[in-house]
């Protein structure tokens, strides 16, 4: 990726500095998940195998789209409270209404992304800060999963299951969909010339407006396309699970976050890596849970153990970019 | 795959072909998704003793204790997960959601996995369950309402977290019994998340909007909380019903002691996780009899014998009981038909 600078150009050596450091943070995430999957083996080699990746990978699609929704907020200078709560609200509906009306079920999740898209035409509108209006809608999503699955249960719907329990040969389905995931998105947000207004939204708005772009035009589209990649980890969700939950998704609004930072994001400036995201939700889906379940931690240990994991982490990235300033 | 199914297989065919097969050799972990509240605390104080003992004695290989760090289900299924490809012979879970985790356990299940779930129970049929009648439990709290307050008269409802089954079966028990005994109503219903902090702030919030409250039907972990909060609203104190922690049976005493309080107790013992770890070994030792759904008793106290069990309590702990072997062999007999 390229990162217009603005202001007095460098001199020669510190900007082969920076250029250096840049492609550091760009290797980082590979890194991370590199050493993660390097201690997993040698914890348990047995995890390393068609089946086991099939195993530890496939919670991690769903947690790479949020990654991925949450990434598009954060490449508009915004941050989302409401992603967790959403992908638990789509999981619902499509652990009911996808299944047993799938036309209603269709309207209602192409319903919440337009109320996604609105969201972010009434934050721009109204100068309103994302962070308490998404915090807000947390609520109004968590309240309308309950209404619509008061308790635990629904079943996927049957081609989803099947989708999400495909077993290609050679390489497991997870690690197929990331690179999917990773590749689709990167085109778009990285290789055409919109997604560079998307991210400039973030990086110099400005700049943008005064070159004619509408700002409001580009807050829509990247909360809607929040929402809609929102809507796919709800499903994926419900694919592997089979079965939904009005609490699924909770967690979900941290694990995206910290997968965007991990990945090489920054939360401001427009500063985004879709790959590196994906990669991020990879290692924290690695790192949190089989990791900590392989190195037998006593279990009055075990929450703050996952915390530290989280905490080391993110620490080495945060190192990494302060020597790049 | 085929490998592990193959093992599996084998393992099952190991297992069935003798009775009484030897388990010194099997691991069982345990899967929890929360370890926040007394109750939990309990729960896991409980699992530890009975299998520290039960390692010690060779009666098992090993028993593991796994947490989740948040009580989210996707952490758990991906722990469930793991645990599969640790080689556990057998999971002991406690879920976090009674349906979502089914793919998970069913693919314990396909690896050749003994999976018994308990108190937060799972649906998948290849599982067991080790149940408690919540239903019950909470039609049983109007019936003993409506021994202390014959009168009948207005009820305040506390519902436990929110979208979980637990709560549901609670609420649908509690429902039942009014159905039954239209002398009481109830006019209001709080979340008090089974904490006797946020169980008393949301009674407080409540209080004034609310006619005479005669009693407080709950779900146990916020009879204390509610206590409280008439107690600093200077309302008289209604009949509320406990559910076996420390706290409320410390406070029923000292009520009792005062002017002669009445009320009940009842709660699901944590120690309900030793059973679980039985029924686990009973089901590796090539028991093929086991019934998937194992109805246990909760456990209640009544005006005559609740003091008695009062010191045996930790301080802010919960009321428990661990089960044996012969214990678990015993509730397995009950449940064979």
């Amino acid at each position: 990726m390229t990162i217009v600078s603005l202001g007095t150009s460098p001199k020669n050596s510190s900007a082969r500095g920076a250029a250096r450091a840049r492609m550091l943070r760009g290797l980082l995430p590979a890194l991370s998940l590199v050493l993660v999957l390097i201690a997993i083996a040698w914890l348990n080699p047995r995890a390393i195998s068609y089946f086991g990746f099939s195993l530890m990978l496939n919670l991690a699609i769903p947690i790479a789209l949020a990654t991925i929704a949450q990434m598009f907020v954060i490449a508009g200078n915004e941050l989302d409270l409401s992603i967790g709560t959403f992908v638990g609200f789509v999981g619902c509906v499509t652990a009911t209404w996808l299944k047993d009306a799938p036309l209603i079920g269709v309207l209602i999740l192409l319903g919440s992304i337009g109320v996604y898209a609105l969201l972010g035409a009434l934050i721009h509108l109204r100068n309103l800060p994302s962070i308490v209006v998404t915090l807000g809608m947390s609520f109004v999503w968590q309240g309308l999963a309950i209404l619509v699955l008061p308790k635990p249960g629904g079943k996927a719907p049957d081609w989803l299951l099947s989708l999400m329990a495909f077993k290609p040969p050679f390489i497991p389905f997870p690690i197929i969909a990331a690179l999917l995931i990773a590749a689709v998105v990167h085109f778009g947000l990285m290789r055409t010339s919109y997604g560079v207004i998307l991210r400039g939204s973030g990086g110099n708005a400005a700049a943008l407006e005064r070159a004619g772009w509408s700002l409001l035009r580009t807050r829509i589209v990247l909360f809607a396309l929040a929402g809609l990649f929102g809507v796919l980890s709800g499903m994926a969700l419900i694919g592997i699970t089979t079965s939904a939950d009005a609490n699924i998704g909770n967690g979900y609004t941290l694990l995206a976050i910290a997968g965007v930072i991990l990945g090489g994001g920054e939360f401001v400036g427009g500063r985004v890596s879709p790959i590196g995201a994906v990669l991020g939700a990879l290692t924290l889906a690695l790192a949190a849970s089989p990791l900590l379940t392989f190195m037998h931690i006593p279990p009055d240990w075990q929450v703050a153990a996952n915390g530290a994991i989280l905490i080391i982490v993110l620490a080495a990235r945060v190192l990494i970019s302060r020597r790049e300033r | 795959m085929k490998r592990m199914l193959v093992l599996g297989a084998f393992a099952a065919m190991l297992a069935s072909g003798t009775a009484l097969a030897d388990t010194s050799g099997k691991k069982i972990a345990f899967s929890n998704n929360y370890a926040g509240n007394s109750w939990r605390q309990a729960m896991l104080d409980s699992y530890g003793i009975v299998t520290k003992k039960a390692v010690e004695d060779k009666v098992v290989a090993a028993a593991d204790v796994f947490t989740t760090a948040d009580k989210e289900v996707p952490t758990q299924a991906a722990q469930v997960q793991n645990l599969i490809l640790q080689g556990y012979d057998a999971i002991v879970i406690n879920a976090a959601s009674p349906d979502a985790l089914n793919g998970a356990i069913k693919q314990a299940c396909d690896a050749g996995i003994v999976v018994v779930s308990f108190d937060g129970i799972v649906t998948e049929p290849c599982a067991y369950r080790v149940v408690v009648d919540f239903k019950d439990m909470g039609k049983q709290e109007v019936e003993q309402m409506a021994k202390f307050q014959p009168k009948g008269g207005n009820l305040l409802e506390i519902r436990g977290l929110a979208g979980t089954s637990i709560d549901d079966a609670i609420h649908a028990g509690i429902l039942e019994g009014v159905a039954a005994h239209p002398e009481f109503k109830i006019v209001g219903s709080v979340t008090g998340d089974w904490d006797q902090t946020t169980a008393q702030k949301a009674v407080a919030t409540i209080l004034p909007s609310l006619p005479d409250i005669v009693g407080i039907v709950d779900q146990g972990g916020d009879g204390y909380g509610a206590a409280q909060a008439f107690a600093a609203a200077g309302k008289p104190r209604p009949t509320i019903i406990m559910g076996n922690r420390q706290d409320e049976l410390k406070w029923w005493k000292e009520q009792k002691d005062k002017d002669g309080y009445q009320t009940w107790s009842a709660s699901i013992a944590p120690g309900v996780s030793s059973l679980a770890f039985w029924v686990a070994q009973q089901v590796l030792d090539g028991r093929t009899d086991i019934p998937h759904d194992l109805l246990v008793p909760y456990l209640a106290f009544t005006q005559d014998d609740f003091e008695a069990a009062l010191p045996k309590i930790k301080e802010g702990g919960v009321a428990t009981h661990e089960y044996t072997q012969e214990d678990a062999i015993a509730a397995i007999k009950a449940n064979i038909k």
